[in-house]
């Protein structure tokens, strides 16, 4: 992937709401250039979506989140994919991962309580067929997402305005 | 206290006083710092903390470590084409501010003319008055982007027994920058006067478009300059307080003794994490100190042009990271604009005025500050502009 299209990707990572218009200037490229190339990689889905980072602890969502390390034994000729297909079916299923490592597949879920999370767990991803063992994290705080802090650390390192 | 005059004379600091407004409120947007917002790069700091570790606690050689004065001969030579030997012509010194301190005192007899482009950073008026100097402006208008004609400086030398120019770029707070033909064009005027040189380098990493040229690289004025430069802001290395001079050796030799009976050296720990920095950055051409750069390249395009956009004109700055906005169309002056833009949108600027009379229908933005900060300062400021032209045309006193 060329250079313009890495910058855009960066500024984009920065501030999703940025545009064609200010990316370009920000660039300094041609703003139809950088609005064509946007384009073209929303088309072929490399931009897959324009998301925000939130930080739940201060919006007081009432949900809880967890890891599920997943061990699966990989189907012959499918491999993980058809398992991973199954599993991020569910809407519970927010984040998952091939990994390397100790087990397979890394599993993020978010559900409206602890009770709903385990549920989840015991109901719908032990009991899935190819499904070897899971063990469940929940995660307790988050500081930090996507390369930003959340209000947890914010430190301020310049004592002096001058 | 019996003061002396001079210090009695001279004026605190013009940015203190609105800064420390500013830090009564917590949640103005700050466009004022004078820093990198990057933090030192971790390879650094480390080599700081191995150094303290292993208990290199102790003086260094006056000049500096040996190794160090070394590596910043190697880096001026490969990145500004400026040879300097680094057991005669170079000094470590407290930041590039004990420099400016040093070469001043070096130079300057009583009553000596010390040329100064107005506008241009604080320091250098009150340490030439302390030295007993006349300090004398050099009129750098908008108009010569804020670059030193040689028609501004021969009227500033002319008959005020001009002695010292001092020649700060890229500059603070105007980003200006001088290319290696504006460069020569001073000389007939520089050697008409006799003038000794004192090249303020320090954001010689921030520039733009080109490369940065040091005055000492063009004949005619290596053997009258002093190079003064520093770890400040090309590697975010503000609070560590080291930097050095490059001057001839009987100029070296004049810091060196000023140096030895004041600081005795740099501290010892920042030496070592400014060794790290060369080295380091001799291995992949420097590409931390060239992404930061870039990184600066983008906000400085987005905040002139946000600054155009709001009627504030403003030039593309060639180098450092500030944005020198005029801001007369909004009917006020720098001090006016500043102080009513942090009460209604709580967005710190610094009133131009700070850096001289040139500097007076002006505001410096500081770009070192994160995009997002940026980006909600601009959206303040748009309102703040827009609120102010709308009373204006009411009929009201701004």
């Amino acid at each position: 992937m060329d250079k313009l299209r890495e910058d855009i990707l960066g500024l984009l990572g920065e501030d999703s709401r940025l545009g064609a218009s200010r990316i370009a200037k920000m660039l300094g490229a041609d703003e139809k250039q950088v609005a064509a190339a946007i384009k073209e990689m929303e088309d072929s889905g490399i931009i897959i979506k324009y998301t925000v980072i939130t930080d739940d602890e201060l919006a007081d969502k009432d949900t809880v989140e967890a890891l599920i390390e997943v061990k699966v034994s990989p189907m012959y000729k499918h491999g993980f994919d058809a398992i991973a297909e199954e599993i991020y079916q569910f809407d519970e299923v927010k984040t998952l991962y091939l990994m390397s490592g100790a087990y397979d597949l890394a599993v993020i879920i978010e559900g409206k309580s602890l009770k709903d999370v385990s549920r989840f767990v015991s109901e719908k991803l032990s009991v899935m067929d190819k499904v070897l063992s899971t063990a469940t994290h929940f995660i307790l705080k988050k500081y930090k997402m996507g390369g930003v802090c959340t209000k947890s650390c914010n430190v301020v390192r310049q004592a002096v305005h001058a | 206290m019996r003061l002396n005059q001079i210090i009695q004379q001279i004026k605190p600091s013009g940015i203190r006083e609105f800064f420390d407004i500013v830090s009564t409120m917590p949640d103005a947007l700050s466009l004022g710092v004078g820093e990198p917002d990057f933090i030192t790069p971790w390879y650094i700091r480390d080599a700081a903390i191995k150094s303290i570790q292993r208990g290199y606690t102790a003086y260094t050689s006056n000049k500096g470590l040996p190794a160090l004065c070394e590596e910043i001969a190697g880096y001026l030579s490969r990145r500004f084409g400026i040879d300097y030997d680094p057991k005669h012509e170079i000094l470590v010194t407290m930041g590039a501010s004990e420099a400016i301190d040093l070469a001043l005192r070096v130079l300057i007899e009583p009553g000596d003319g010390v040329l100064i482009p107005s506008p241009s950073y604080v320091s250098y008026l009150p340490i030439a008055m302390l030295c007993g100097g006349k300090p004398v402006s050099v009129d750098c208008t908008q108009h010569a982007d804020f670059k030193i004609t040689p028609e501004a400086l021969e009227e500033a030398a002319a008959s005020n027994g001009a002695k010292v120019l001092i020649m700060p770029y890229p500059n603070n707070p105007t980003g200006a920058v001088m290319t290696e033909p504006e460069l020569r064009n001073l000389l007939p005027v520089i050697q008409k006067y006799d003038l000794t040189i004192v090249s303020d380098e320090i954001y010689a990493e921030l520039t733009y478009d080109g490369k940065h040229v040091s005055p000492a690289s063009i004949d005619g004025y290596r053997e009258r300059t002093i190079v003064i430069n520093g770890f400040s802001k090309a590697f975010a290395m503000t609070g560590w307080r080291l930097g050095y001079i490059a001057a001839p050796e009987d100029a070296l030799a004049a810091v060196l003794k000023v140096h030895q009976y004041t600081a005795l050296c740099a501290p010892t720990p920042s030496q070592y994490a400014g060794l790290a920095a060369l080295k380091d950055g001799r291995y992949d051409g420097y590409k931390a100190v060239d992404d930061m750069k870039e990184e600066y390249d983008r906000r400085r395009r987005f905040i002139v042009g946000e600054l155009n956009a709001m009627g504030l004109e403003c030039n593309l700055p060639g180098g450092a990271f500030y944005a020198f906005a005029d801001v007369s169309s909004t009917g006020m002056d720098g001090q006016r604009f500043a102080r009513r833009l942090l009460a209604d949108e709580k967005v710190a600027v610094v009133p131009g005025d700070a850096f001289g009379e040139e500097g007076k229908n002006h505001i410096r933005v500081s770009y070192a500050t994160s995009l997002r900060t940026l980006m909600q300062a601009a959206e303040r400021m748009n309102r703040f502009v827009a609120r102010c032209a709308r009373e204006r045309r009411a009929g009201a006193e701004l």
